[in-house]
């Protein structure tokens, strides 16, 4: 037997580069002749641009060029089109340099481009803009009452689009007969994605040949290629390269087409020299496109056997100042259709006004919709479980859906595949001794020991998507996934892929893969990403699509590697191709295992094609394009553990148990990884992170010593667990986990605080629980003493 | 023409000489005047860690120090460590325990646990958790580079007690 | 990122260095950097030229002379955080984090009196003496004397503080601090020092505009109940923690710190 590595914990092949110093981000790329670009920013939310006076930036030597948006607009420039449309959208016009009028504090209104950074960011503080202020709207519900601020004309009160999902009158129906109803007002607050590596782009223009390479950290190059080329700059795409080398970590942030790309571009042909621009973290606090930010109203109704009825939610969505590329789509068709999670409805509404306001643009972060979809459902699930004075884990047992109900079709579009909830449940509650903690909770409580538990029953829809389903809703891209196989004469094995690793080890998972399928040692394949010269299309990474939908497509190229490979065997064994069986790591006549060709022999043939197949091509690579037919959906159970220091307010998170099903796991090392950090992240959002504007527009939390970041010392240790239900629609029956941990966690952390608050009478509490808000939950309900 | 200053400095024990501006950061230096870019930028307010570096064997954040103030210096950085087939036991940790995803924050993060192991080489769970208060990962929730980072404490202990049998 | 531009000048010793701070008022000394650099980086100041003191031998070090110990300007949070100094050690290893203390210096740090930086506190309840140094010669000041404002101290323009001063054994020392989540930083430090003639100074940092003396307590000794020591209305507040929740912290903080100190 060959070895098998699906399922091993192997050691990642691409650590050696990045514990070594060896890693390849964009910022670490030096050309010949290179230049930098630096930014001039605005400082006001929302001000007209009545003049810029570039001289004494120009006058300073080393300056090459000051360009503004009245530049980019003679050059014919076109402004950043959002990638997905809904009916009604009104579309601001996001121009890369802002020509007219700026619309949030950190719009780009002018760039520098110079010899050296220093004195590009020299001359970028000698641009003297002179603004007009005008007045600002930070809150998406502000935004939309009478009198606010207009952020734009053509969208009049501020809103973006209306969507709706669902049957109201069956919610109407449901309500009017139900034995409980609960509401919950909740805001899911506004966050700053922070990958560390802060976003970078280099542009190489070439006069032979009028081509352009762009080197940038992105989640997905093809999309840039696409937007840069076809809309935004009319570049022909096969003039335009795009290349995104290592990526530190993208969450979503990464995803979406940046002014900053256009400018970089546009200054290298100018100058016909290398450009280089990298945020300043202080820049990434105002330029990457921020998460979440929504304020909802929700309601349920319970029968009287504590049965769910219906859900209705009422969403404002704040998208800031311009629609990114996927903004329109993450408060809609990747949040209402989320609202049914595990249980079994007979209805829901749910309603969404898009607003802009005078902030960064929101869009897709870690999870994009899911999270926001979740945090509604399981705060109400719990929330009624409370007004019941029921077990909130128990409640949710008897609301399952069950194992033989699948596919399970929601009452919000979706067609649920696959799923087994309980198992994971009973799973997570052993791995706690959920009855032991809650006894140990019940004794705590009486010598002023505040610990709360916290449980979410999540799913999760990813696997981004079959494409006519999501062309039909307004994607303005196809989610299929590439993948091309090379084998080369000697029998080494290159695999294309369209999916774009930064963080996630496909370079390990995808060979193992392979290295299975094609019966060969994992040192013999290499994954290749990131490089629109090297790769057939593709659409990049997120929505937890790499392993159902990249991968599926290297599993569908590696069959037919084998296909192939069999056709080549039985030509050279004399043999009919239906008797060649692929064993051992040889291609062999069935039954006769020592009439055998080795994949070294197969492939050295396909390229000598000496003793060949007159009906074959020669040459040994396969390309497959695989367009899923469903949504994957990863399910599981997190339950989180926090103790509240009474005196203080601080909470802090003590123990967290979480059980996913994500199908077959390729690689656990890699799996648990996801997990860690995805719950960090959903952690930060519960306790810690916080994206504040104040009235004027400004971010008042915009660096690391006001926006908190969870370190080591907020976290602990996670013990995770797993079970397995494969999904029935992809060829290894692999599910996404990149964002489940995140989709989860914040909804169990913030159950676990709401649970620890209630000796102190406390029903809910807006996220994140900083200290301040949680003393003053808890003084209120304390009988004031009498000295006070 | 703005103020250039002669720096030599001893870096991953190579000792060369630049003329960098005053202003001139000792991490755009390594990066740009060394080629080292293994030491990375990830902020401007000294918080991230992603930048740090030994100078004189103490770990600093290189973002927060001028390069002509490292002048006559002993520097390491991450390069400066270990090789493939030669790694130091944290780099070796790191990999064992799945303790980097992106690895943007990973030189850092080696870095700052040398240093921690330096003084205490065999710190509890909370130790380092305190002691990694400056250096950010996004990634991996911290579980596995405290998991790293007691995976080099015991090798490190285990081949310093093999040392002492030789002895 | 790049700070702007400014002349860099090495001092060969406390003489040099003041002879350049005294023919270039614009001048600024660089100590640990840590707060300079970063503010500097962000162009919130640009000083044409930049003094570097924090190598300078005569500053650096920890010595006993009698019942004080006297520390160098330039000494790191490090060295204090491994030192037997009281309080000061417990404080030091409350700093920042472990790259910041092994270049921050104590000196630095009171120079720029951020007012939420955790030595303050300490300094006032220990009782410390400040030297500061100008070209016309030294002159010290008692804590309470230093610390006059935001970002303020008693140091004048062409001084240097060149020593602090600390008693080299107390009867107890405790320093309690509620950090910021995202700085770090005292959102309310409270240190309490019982001084070897039994009486009891405290003082609190990062709750107000600069670190304070607790009168109240001190008044009420050690069997203060650690109530309504300070008044809202003498304290900051900001979207993390108002100056009411501030005023109760203290009140936490303290009554933590002089369990521990008594």
């Amino acid at each position: 037997m060959t070895e098998k590595f699906f399922g091993k914990a192997v050691k990642r092949v691409e650590d050696p580069r990045f514990i070594t110093g060896a890693g390849n981000y964009t910022d670490d790329i030096v050309l010949h002749n290179m230049t930098y670009a630096a930014m001039v920013r605005s400082p006001y939310a929302h001000a007209k641009i009545n003049s810029i006076d570039a001289s004494a930036a120009l006058a300073l030597p080393g300056v090459l060029a000051v360009l503004t948006g009245k530049d980019l607009v003679a050059a014919g420039i076109n402004p950043i089109p959002p990638g997905w449309l809904l009916p009604d959208l009104k579309i601001s016009a996001h121009h890369a340099i802002q020509p007219d009028k700026v619309t949030h504090v950190g719009n780009i209104v002018a760039a520098v481009i110079a010899e050296t950074r220093a004195i590009a960011e020299d001359a970028a503080a000698l641009v003297d803009v002179d603004y007009e202020m005008l007045p600002a709207v930070a809150l998406g519900s502000t935004a939309l009452a009478e009198g606010a601020p207009q952020v734009h004309e053509l969208a009049p009160g501020n809103v973006a689009f209306k969507w709706e999902i669902g049957d109201s009158a069956a919610v109407d129906a449901e309500f009017a007969h139900a034995f409980k109803t609960v509401e919950v007002k909740l805001r899911n607050q506004r966050l700053v994605p922070n990958a560390i590596e802060p976003r970078s782009s280099l542009a190489d223009y070439k006069r032979a040949g009028d081509e352009y390479t762009l080197y940038t950290t992105s989640q997905n190059p093809h999309i840039h290629r696409v937007m840069l080329g076809a809309f935004i700059m009319g570049i022909p795409e096969h003039k335009l390269r795009i290349v995104s080398p290592d990526v530190g970590g993208g969450f979503g942030s990464k995803i979406f087409q940046y002014p900053e790309e256009v400018i970089v571009l546009f200054a290298s042909k100018k100058l016909n020299r290398p450009v280089k621009w990298t945020a300043t973290r202080s820049e990434s606090f105002v330029s990457d496109a921020q998460g979440r930010d929504h304020e909802t109203v929700a309601e349920m109704c319970v029968d009287a056997d504590h049965k769910v009825l219906a859900l209705r939610v009422k969403t404002i969505a704040n998208l800031g100042a311009y629609l990114t590329t996927f903004a329109p789509a993450v408060p809609t068709y990747l949040y209402g259709t989320l609202m049914n999670g595990t249980y079994k409805w007979k209805a829901i509404h749910c309603h969404v006004t898009g607003t802009y306001t005078n902030t960064v643009g929101v869009d897709a972060y870690r999870g994009a919709g899911r999270p926001e979809a979740t945090y509604v459902l399981e705060r109400i699930m719990s929330r009624m479980a409370l007004e019941l004075g029921v077990d909130p884990l128990e409640f949710r047992r008897k609301n399952f859906i069950q194992p033989d109900e699948f596919p399970y079709q929601t009452p919000v579009a979706l067609q649920y595949d696959s799923g087994n909830y309980e198992p994971a449940m009973d799973k997570a509650m052993a791995m706690l001794d959920y009855a032991g903690l809650r006894a140990k909770q019940a004794e705590g409580r009486k010598n002023g020991k505040y610990i709360g538990i916290g449980v979410s029953t999540y799913l999760e829809a990813c696997g981004l998507a079959p494409s006519a389903l999501v062309g039909s809703l307004g994607a303005q891209a196809g989610q299929w996934e590439s993948a091309l196989v090379r084998v080369s004469a000697t029998g080494k094995v290159e695999v294309l892929t369209g999916s774009h690793s930064h963080g996630q080890g496909h370079e390990t998972a995808f060979a193992q893969v392979v290295a299975d399928e094609l019966q060969i040692p994992m040192e013999d394949v290499s994954i290749v990403h990131g490089d629109t010269a090297r790769l057939p299309h593709g659409w990049g990474t997120y929505g937890s699509r790499s392993a159902p939908v990249g991968l599926s497509a290297i599993k569908m190229a590696s069959d037919k590697i084998n296909d192939k490979a069999k056709k080549i065997a039985a030509h050279l064994l004399e043999a009919s191709v239906d008797d060649i069986v692929h064993e051992d790591g040889k291609y062999q006549v069935k039954g006769v295992p020592e009439k055998s060709k080795s994949f070294f022999d197969i492939a050295l043939m396909a390229h000598l094609a000496h003793n060949y197949p007159a009906d074959l091509e020669p040459g040994l690579e396969a390309t497959h394009f695989y367009d899923p037919k469903n949504f994957v959906y990863p399910f599981g159970t997190h339950l989180a553990v926090v103790e509240v220091d009474a005196n203080t307010g601080h909470i802090q998170l003590i123990r967290y148990v979480c059980v996913d099903d994500c199908g077959p796991i390729i690689n656990p090392l890699i799996v648990e990884g996801q997990v860690h950090g995805g719950v960090a992240q959903g952690m930060g959002q519960a306790l810690l992170e916080n994206t504040v504007y104040d009235d004027n527009g400004q971010l008042t939390s915009g660096s690391y010593l006001e926006y908190t970041m969870p370190r080591a010392d907020n976290m602990v240790q996670l013990e995770i667990g797993h079970t397995v239900t494969p999904s029935p629609h992809n060829p290894l029956g692999v599910k996404g986990i990149g964002e489940a941990g995140t989709i989860s966690s914040t909804a169990a952390i913030a159950n676990a605080v709401i649970d620890a608050l209630e000796p102190f009478g406390v029903k809910h509490l807006d996220m994140p629980y900083t200290p301040e808000k949680v003393w003053r939950a808890i003084s209120a309900s304390l009988p004031q003493a009498a000295d006070d | 023409m703005a103020q250039v200053v002669a720096v030599t400095m001893t870096v991953n024990g190579v000792k060369s000489t630049h003329h960098p501006e005053p202003r001139t950061l000792l991490v755009h230096y390594l990066r740009e005047k060394l080629g080292l870019t293994g030491t990375h930028v990830g902020c401007d307010t000294s918080q991230c860690g992603s930048c740090t570096v030994h100078v004189d064997g103490m770990a600093i954040k290189s973002c927060t120090m001028f390069a002509v103030q490292a002048e006559g210096a002993n520097v390491t950085t991450i390069e400066g460590m270990g090789e493939i087939g030669h790694l130091h036991a944290l780099q070796t940790g790191f990999w064992e325990e799945h303790g980097l995803q992106c690895g943007f924050c990973t030189p850092g993060m080696i870095m700052s646990s040398a240093d921690l192991l330096s003084h205490n080489p065999n710190p509890s769970e909370s130790e380092i958790r305190h002691a990694l208060e400056g250096n950010f990962c996004r990634c991996t929730g911290y579980h596995n580079i405290v998991k790293a980072v007691q995976n080099a404490a015991h090798s490190m202990a285990q081949s310093a007690m093999a040392q002492a049998a030789d002895d | 990122m790049y700070t702007s531009e400014f002349t860099y000048h090495k001092a060969s010793s406390v003489s040099d260095a003041l002879a350049q701070l005294a023919s270039n008022p614009d001048a600024k000394l660089l100590a640990g950097g840590h707060s300079l650099i970063p503010t500097m980086k962000l162009r919130l100041a640009s000083p044409s030229a930049l003094i570097d003191v924090s190598s300078l031998p005569e500053l650096r070090g920890i010595r006993t002379e009698g019942d004080t110990i006297i520390i160098g300007a330039m000494t790191t949070h490090r060295e204090l955080e491994f030192s037997k100094v009281p309080l000061l050690s417990e404080v030091a290893r409350l700093i920042g984090d472990p790259m910041v203390r092994n270049k921050g210096t104590i000196g630095g740090a009171l120079a720029h009196a951020d007012p939420s930086a955790d030595y303050p506190a300490a300094i006032l309840a220990l009782n410390a003496k400040i030297k500061i140094q100008s070209s016309s010669g030294a002159r010290v000041v008692t804590a309470d004397e230093f610390f006059q404002g935001m970002f303020t101290t008693a140091l004048a323009p062409g001084e240097m503080l060149v020593e602090i001063h600390v008693p080299a054994s107390v009867k107890g020392a405790a320093y309690e601090k509620f950090a910021h989540p995202a700085s770090r930083y005292a959102v309310a430090g409270v240190a309490v020092v019982v001084h070897s003639d039994g009486s009891l100074r405290a003082a609190v940092t990062g709750a107000g505009d600069h670190a304070m003396r607790l009168t109240k307590l001190e008044s009420e000794g050690v069997s203060s109940a650690c109530k309504g020591l300070v008044s809202a209305s003498d304290l900051m507040g900001d979207h993390f923690a108002s100056a009411e929740y501030r005023a109760h912290l203290v009140d936490v903080m303290a009554s933590k710190a002089l369990a521990r100190a008594k």
